[in-house]
């Protein structure tokens, strides 16, 4: 057959449509660090060998760099500085790499495994010592290489640093483009570093709220597709949602209990005030938490699911309240500082609490040791908003304004280092950090 | 040989269009679209008030025109900081509606409350409701019928004015009357 027939040009055109397909129209977050500790840990993290093909096209090694120089906390040597490009710890020539100032070396290799697997193996390698101090695995198919190097990063952070790292997880967020009145609205998943972003949902109506279940596997958020607030939960692989509260009213932050069962909720009725519920996922049953006239909403979870902590403008002006979810529980106030203490979120140790929190004429993120009372205000501008905690408690996602758009900002919890994560063509809002959805180490 | 080239491009794009992960796209006021392969919208009509008396009492979501003479033309309600107390312009903007209401008690209007961006964005939904609720106890007062009001809070969600300063921020706190069928 002539190399150049019509149906082998026809193949060859329909998969490269194919290979392409990902995501139209969606305004890609670039990451940005915005500051870092003075004396950042040197780390080489010499360039993957791959064996052809294997790695997808994906640079492992400089994945690992972008997710460790974006803490703050590590420096990466430059490729250009590197005088070899060993791939195995017996190849390093480890008085080399020290001289050069590095106090860890990273080598790695991708490989081509039987049935269509790919292997990526790493050892990190303490400069000063010479000790290898890990050398894991990951296998998966080709298109895993990516969050592969993700957890090779988890594993490089957790050694040098001690902390778990959340490099192989995801974030959501709410992206909208155009002006008023014709905005277009989506919410958006993507990798915690911003790759691999999809549109799981999409209106000419606002959507607020997202909110991860326990399991990582479904979003909750509040639709205003039907003209009207209602609050839906979608699996995110499938696509599958089924509307939870379409009541007459306010429906509104939905927050997901512990155990996955229950959502937390804030009705408004046809009287307008908005309150506090329960609402049992699997029976329907409703329970109520809080009344009278004051706003109640944006409320969430203790770790231990006994208690919920919420918005309370019952005082005059909104604080942050702590109510048991047992009859007859009354509500305790947990915010003094100011005038505006509103959406708190609880850290995954549940002995942190961040929040908006008023600053002079400022709208900050503020966290709140809940065992001293101490607050910190962690960010630095005038409109910062919702605020989400990573999984391993060490940072915090929120978003601000900053050169008259809407950006997603990323704050160490020490405050110590940040992040900032732009689109080029959409306001972008409402970060909220997926769980962990594997377990340690 | 191009023109078959071309036609296949024509049909895998075609294609994609139906590929699995499409986002759920909202395209008509009711539902939303059911994408391909392995996703369902299932459940209660997503329209529907699950619980709750007096849902489509007040008519549907379908706006329409509404009245145009004199003051009866404009429909917005504007609002200061912090505050859901309707005065000046706003308090005869809504006896005129109101007026207007109880002489034609077929009409209905949504009451839709918005705030600025300022704050927190659930808690901005509730102060948003608080002042669709004073226009609307206010035209209560005034003898329009219960049945000719619905309120809906956007909160700071949907601005009139896209800006980051007061001269946005008050453009954005206000309450619409909007006429719906």
């Amino acid at each position: 057959m002539n190399k150049d027939s019509p149906m082998r040009m026809l193949w060859c055109t329909a998969l490269l449509c194919l290979s392409a397909w990902p995501v139209l129209s969606l305004a890609q977050l670039k990451i940005e660090i915005t500051s870092g500790v003075t004396d950042p840990i040197p780390v080489a993290i010499v360039p993957f060998a791959s064996t052809a093909g294997a790695d997808n096209g994906v640079d492992v090694a400089q994945i690992i760099q972008s997710d460790l120089e974006g803490t703050g906390r590590i420096k990466a040597m430059p490729r250009t500085a590197m005088t070899s490009t060993p791939s195995r710890a017996q190849d390093v020539q480890m008085a080399t790499w020290k001289s050069a100032g590095n106090d860890y070396v990273v080598v790695g290799r991708v490989t081509s495994l039987a049935g269509n697997q790919v292997a990526v193996d790493f050892e990190l390698l303490n400069a000063l010592t010479g000790q290898q101090l890990a050398n894991p695995r990951f296998t998966g198919t080709p298109a895993a290489v990516r969050d592969a190097a993700h957890r090779c990063s988890d594993v490089i952070y957790e050694k040098i640093l001690g902390v778990r790292g959340a490099f192989a997880t995801r974030i959501a967020y709410v992206s909208v483009e155009g002006q008023p009145p014709a905005q277009r609205y989506q919410l958006v998943i993507a990798d915690a570093d911003g790759a691999n972003a999809r549109v799981i949902l999409e209106s000419h109506q606002p959507m607020m709220s997202p909110a991860w279940s326990p399991d990582g596997q479904w979003l909750a958020y509040v639709s205003f597709e039907n003209k009207r607030s209602a609050i839906y939960v979608q699996q995110v692989s499938s696509g599958q949602r089924r509307l939870v509260s379409g009541r007459v009213g306010i429906n509104g932050a939905p927050a997901w209990s512990p155990d996955g069962k229950k959502l937390l909720v804030t009705l408004g009725g046809s009287a307008g005030t908005p309150n506090l519920y329960i609402l049992d996922l699997g029976t329907q049953q409703l329970t109520r938490l809080t009344d009278g006239p004051a706003i109640d909403t944006e409320g969430a979870w203790a770790a231990d699911g006994q208690s919920v902590y919420f918005t309370s403008d019952r005082s005059g002006g909104p604080q942050i309240y702590r109510i048991g979810i047992e009859p007859g529980a009354k509500p305790r106030r947990i915010t003094f500082g100011g005038s505006y203490n509103a959406r708190p979120r609880l850290s995954p140790d549940g002995t942190q609490l961040v929040m908006v929190t008023q600053d002079g004429p400022n709208y900050r993120i503020g966290v709140q040791d809940l065992n001293s009372g101490t607050v910190r205000v962690l960010s630095h501008g005038r409109l910062d908003a919702s605020p989400s905690f990573a999984p391993n408690g060490a940072m915090i996602i929120y978003s601000g304004i900053e050169g008259g758009h809407s950006i997603l900002q990323r704050v160490s919890v020490d405050g110590l280092t940040s992040q900032r994560l732009r689109a080029d063509s959409a306001e972008v809002r409402e970060p909220v950090w997926a769980p962990f959805t594997r377990p340690a180490g | 040989m191009r023109k078959i080239l071309s036609l296949m491009l024509l049909v895998t794009v075609m294609a994609l269009g139906a590929c699995a992960h499409k986002p759920i796209k909202d395209t008509t006021p009711a539902a939303s679209q059911v994408p391909g392969a392995g996703a369902q919208s299932d459940g209660a009509a997503a329209n529907g008030a699950a619980g709750g008396a007096g849902a489509g009492a007040a008519g549907s979501d379908v706006d329409v025109a509404g009245p145009q003479e004199g003051i009866l033309a404009q429909r917005i309600i504007y609002f200061a900081f912090d505050s859901s107390d309707i005065s000046g312009d706003g308090t005869a903007l809504v006896a005129a509606h109101a007026h207007y209401l109880v002489a034609h008690p077929n009409l209905h209007v949504r009451l839709e409350g918005n705030t600025d961006e300022r704050g927190s964005r659930e808690y901005n939904i509730g102060l948003g409701e608080r002042r669709a609720q004073a226009v609307r106890r206010s035209m209560l007062l005034q003898g329009v019928a219960e049945t000719q009001l619905s309120t809906v809070s956007y909160g700071a969600e949907r601005p009139a004015v896209e800006g980051h300063d007061e001269s946005a921020w008050s453009k954005n706190r206000r309450v619409v009357i909007n006429y719906v069928q």
